[in-house]
């Protein structure tokens, strides 16, 4: 007995064992190469250990031509959380009172009447109901809104000196160091997605994180979107999510269709009350 | 804002383009209508304008020189304004600004040192000192006043005065597509601003004309012609009564269309702007000067209340269209894009795009041309033997 007793312990002991190095062993290697990651910079090393988000990304020189992206956003999965916004407000140290990204809430009573609103861009996300309204309320939904990346995008059309591109792979971008700051980009967006930064003086606005798309990673909003209502892929890739959901059957519409602009982001689900 | 169904979209909360960006257009349009003025003399051979027809360049030329600060206000980096002639985006309205503003300079300069040339040779002659200095940069050291010389010089000035025309109306008209062009903004993406443009800044011009016209007149003591007051009224009038039209079938035919761009606009004629628009721009400032046009223009009125009538004119009507700058400019982006709210603008007094800096810049031309008087004779009867 006490022979089998011992060495139950001694397997017990070596088991705790094995279990404890194990997982410190493996919470290791969790930790060490993101921490490795973040300072990399001139390091030799492959760039990024991080898993590729999207698909065909790397291993290749980047095409300028190779990929057609869109965004979708799926109005019926977004609950209003706000995660996309701080996502994006820390990635990008966006200043306060100034918006790359923002939820809107919509309301609408009984009488027909739709009540919006979007305090601080929904960065705070919608935790408590409206109290300055006295109506019975009969239905609410969440529109996350962001920059549209229009095929034929105005802010590109009117910037005087040029500093608003499209790239060849379809994003609107700013040249903040040769922007003037004089606005008219800001005032030709139809979507209002634009702003003057207050301390570089020059235009903003959301890029679908063209950095992390460049290493194959998803755009910062997507990344965190609890519920998925957020989506962003290559349409060139027939097997993506987006491309999925564009060519088949469901309806997707855009942003005000009649100034033809022509966007590259589709929302799933949009109520007609959306602007 | 208390009204819980007002929804602006966050970034539209600012208003980007504020007060510097209601004075470009004011300036740049009494620029083209002083010129026009003096193209009406030079061109179109009215000769009771004779009178005002170079100070009337030189009105322009003032205003000209400062045309360019509130941009400078404007600009988020105004260190790198050059940057919009180097890199010109050819698709964009604004872009063309630096090359037509520097041409306009560049021809308006021309046009005064040819036309003023036999009086600056002759002044030359008469100064010592500095002045001579001035006088011979400004004849580029030339003193031929031979027949054939001032031939040419009239041949070079009428060319000058024709091409002048079509840019500035360029200059002008162009500055009206910058907003015509802005097909986001219901109340500016319409084909006709560029023409209400142009049109109101002939009038503004003009009533700028009569109205310093006369106070330096009366400051000097000395009497206005009145012939040539009553032809600048009565341009004046022809000009006002197209522009007042065009502003109110802009107006009208939205509302009768009554697209969704009507119903947008709607709310913001009848609510921020129901003051600045409604009565201030069509009630008092257009109505009312509409009535004195029709007193001035078609009754016998007496020399002596003439002389005081028009330039009370001419400052109604520069009032109109700095309001109608005021209510294109700030009253389209009281406006959300969400077409749900609107927001309200708040002038500051010490900004850079301030009241003060306003102020300043207002006040500005008329120290240019103060200036400008110390070396041309604004007036004929100030100097001998000129031709032109």
């Amino acid at each position: 007995m006490d022979g089998e007793k011992f060495k139950t312990d001694k397997e017990r002991r070596a088991f705790i064992k094995n279990v404890l190095s194990g997982s410190i062993a493996g919470s290791l290697l969790l930790v060490i190469p993101m921490g490795a990651d973040l300072v990399l910079g001139d390091s030799p090393k492959p760039e990024i250990d991080l898993p590729e988000q999207i698909p065909g990304i790397r291993g290749s020189e980047w095409d300028m031509k190779a990929h057609q992206f869109a965004f979708i956003v799926d109005i019926t999965r977004c609950i209003g959380c706000g995660s996309c916004c701080v996502a994006d407000k820390r990635e990008y140290k966006v200043p306060d009172g100034f918006y790359r990204t923002w939820v809107e809430r919509y309301l609408k009573d009984y009488e027909g009447n739709v009540y919006v609103d979007s305090p601080n861009g929904g960065v705070d996300g919608y935790q408590n109901p409206r109290d300055d309204l006295d109506v019975k309320i009969r239905d609410t939904f969440f529109v996350p809104k962001l920059c549209n990346m229009c095929e034929y995008p105005s802010c590109v059309q009117v910037c005087p000196v040029g500093a608003t591109f499209r790239s060849p792979d379809g994003f609107i971008l700013v040249d903040s160091e040769r922007c003037v700051g004089c606005a008219y980009c800001i005032q030709a967006c139809p979507y209002s997605v634009r702003f003057l930064h207050p301390e570089t003086r020059t235009a903003e606005k959301c890029t679908w994180c063209y950095h992390r798309v460049r290493k194959g990673l998803l755009p910062a909003c997507v990344h965190v979107c609890p519920t998925h209502a957020r989506k962003f892929g290559d349409l060139n890739d027939k097997e993506s999510e987006v491309a999925q959901i564009l060519n088949g059957p469901g309806v997707l519409t855009v942003l005000k269709k009649d100034m033809g602009n022509h966007p590259s982001l589709y929302y799933k689900g949009l109520r007609r009350e959306v602007v | 804002m208390d009204n819980p169904l007002n929804y602006v979209f966050p970034n539209d909360l600012h208003v980007h383009w504020s007060m510097m960006i209601v004075l470009y257009p004011y300036i740049t349009g009494i620029v083209a209508g002083a010129f026009i003025v003096s193209s009406l003399y030079h061109v179109f051979d009215v000769k009771s304008l004779k009178p005002i027809s170079r100070f009337s360049l030189l009105f322009a030329l003032a205003f000209l020189t400062c045309a360019t600060l509130p941009l400078l206000l404007h600009l988020g980096r105004p260190e790198r304004n050059i940057n919009i002639m180097l890199t010109p985006n050819p698709s964009s309205a604004m872009a063309g600004f630096g090359y037509i503003y520097n041409l306009y300079g560049i021809l308006l300069t021309l046009e005064i040192l040819f036309i003023y040339r036999p009086t600056l040779v002759q002044l030359r002659q008469q100064s010592k000192g500095l002045m001579e200095k001035v006088y011979m940069l400004l004849t580029f050291n030339s003193d031929n006043l031979s027949q054939e010389a001032i031939e040419m010089d009239n041949k070079i000035i009428s060319f000058l005065a024709a091409i002048g025309i079509p840019m500035a109306c360029v200059l002008h008209g162009y500055v009206g597509f910058i907003f015509g062009g802005v097909k986001a903004n219901p109340t500016w993406a319409t084909p006709l601003m560029p023409v209400i443009f142009l049109l109101s800044a002939c009038v503004s011009g003009i009533a700028g004309i009569i109205l310093i016209y006369a106070l330096i007149k009366k400051f000097k003591g000395e009497q206005v012609d009145i012939d040539c007051m009553r032809t600048c009224v009565n341009y004046l009038g022809g000009f006002f009564i197209i522009d007042f039209v065009f502003e109110m079938l802009e107006v009208f035919s939205h509302a009768y269309l009554s697209t969704w761009y009507h119903h947008s606009v709607e709310g913001l004629l009848w609510g921020p702007l129901y003051n600045s628009f409604w009565v201030a721009q069509v009630g008092i400032f257009s109505v009312i000067p509409l009535l004195m046009l029709g007193w001035l223009c078609f009754t016998k009125v007496k020399d002596s209340i003439y002389r005081v009538a028009a330039p009370i004119l001419g400052l109604m009507l520069l009032l109109q269209v700095l309001f109608m700058r005021w209510n294109v400019v700030i009253g389209g982006q009281l406006m959300s894009k969400s077409h749900r709210g609107y927001v309200t603008f708040h002038p500051e007094w010490f900004d850079k795009e301030g009241i003060i800096a306003v102020l300043v810049i207002m006040v500005l031309p008329l120290i240019v041309l103060f200036i400008l008087s110390k070396i041309f004779p604004f007036w004929m009867e100030e100097e001998t033997g000129a031709v032109r």
